[in-house]
């Protein structure tokens, strides 16, 4: 039960990822993309892609009958690609 | 401060925060672990709302549009910021059979996000929007 719901929640971490990514993504292009927002908006789609990979991972570590507790270094690479997002949406913003 | 900076040590050293203490039930460090995922949700909510000022309120004037959304990606990067702070404190305070930590952070993030709701129902009500 547990680690389903830790799933879930990794999950729907991911899901609200992908909102965020899609936002960028639309921002770019109704901004008249030029080739700055461009590369930011690359780079925010790869911060996502690294997310669903961290997420990916984390789910596979937590299919086991007692699995292991979250890794600070997992943990520290979740939070710098959302600070990294945010960080991206401010350039595209300003 | 530095009780913040030994913290941010140890995110990136998992060795440390395992050498201490007892290894707590799996159950109990997954609890902390969906906290974790829960805040970091929040952090991504507020990154989303940056994103949906900008471009949802189009006639706003430029500095409000873009204070605003600045102020909200702050707030998210705050957020995500505390997240993994607080995901270590709770961590450590585990293995050590303390109690865990008490914290103001999310009394200070409810009244920053009531200012900006407040502040955005203002500019939107007073015709600034044009």
């Amino acid at each position: 039960m547990q680690p389903e719901r830790t799933r879930l929640a990794w999950r729907r971490t991911t899901l609200s990822g992908t909102v965020a990514a899609v936002l960028a993504v639309r921002a770019t292009l109704h901004g008249g993309a030029t080739a700055g927002s461009l590369v930011v908006c690359a780079v925010c789609c790869l911060l996502w892609l690294g997310f669903l990979l961290l997420a990916q991972f984390r789910i596979r570590r937590l299919d086991q009958p007692t699995p292991p507790a979250l890794t600070p270094r997992l943990a520290a690479a979740a939070v710098l690609a959302t600070a990294a997002l945010a960080v991206c949406a401010a350039a595209l913003v300003v | 401060m530095i009780d913040f900076v030994r913290n941010v040590r140890l995110w990136f050293a998992p060795e440390e925060v395992r050498e201490e203490g007892r290894t707590p039930d799996y159950r109990f460090s997954l609890a902390n672990e969906r906290t974790f995922l829960a805040w970091l949700r929040t952090a991504l909510a507020l990154i989303g709302g940056g994103f949906a000022v900008d471009q949802f309120l189009p006639h706003l004037r430029w500095e409000w549009r873009v204070g605003l959304a600045l102020a909200l990606l702050a707030a998210g990067v705050l957020c995500s910021l505390r997240a993994i702070n607080h995901w270590v404190r709770c961590e450590r305070a585990m293995r050590r059979g303390e109690d865990l930590p008490a914290s103001r952070f999310p009394a200070l993030l409810s009244v920053v996000v009531a200012v900006v709701a407040v502040v955005m129902v203002a500019v939107v009500l007073t015709g600034r929007a044009g």
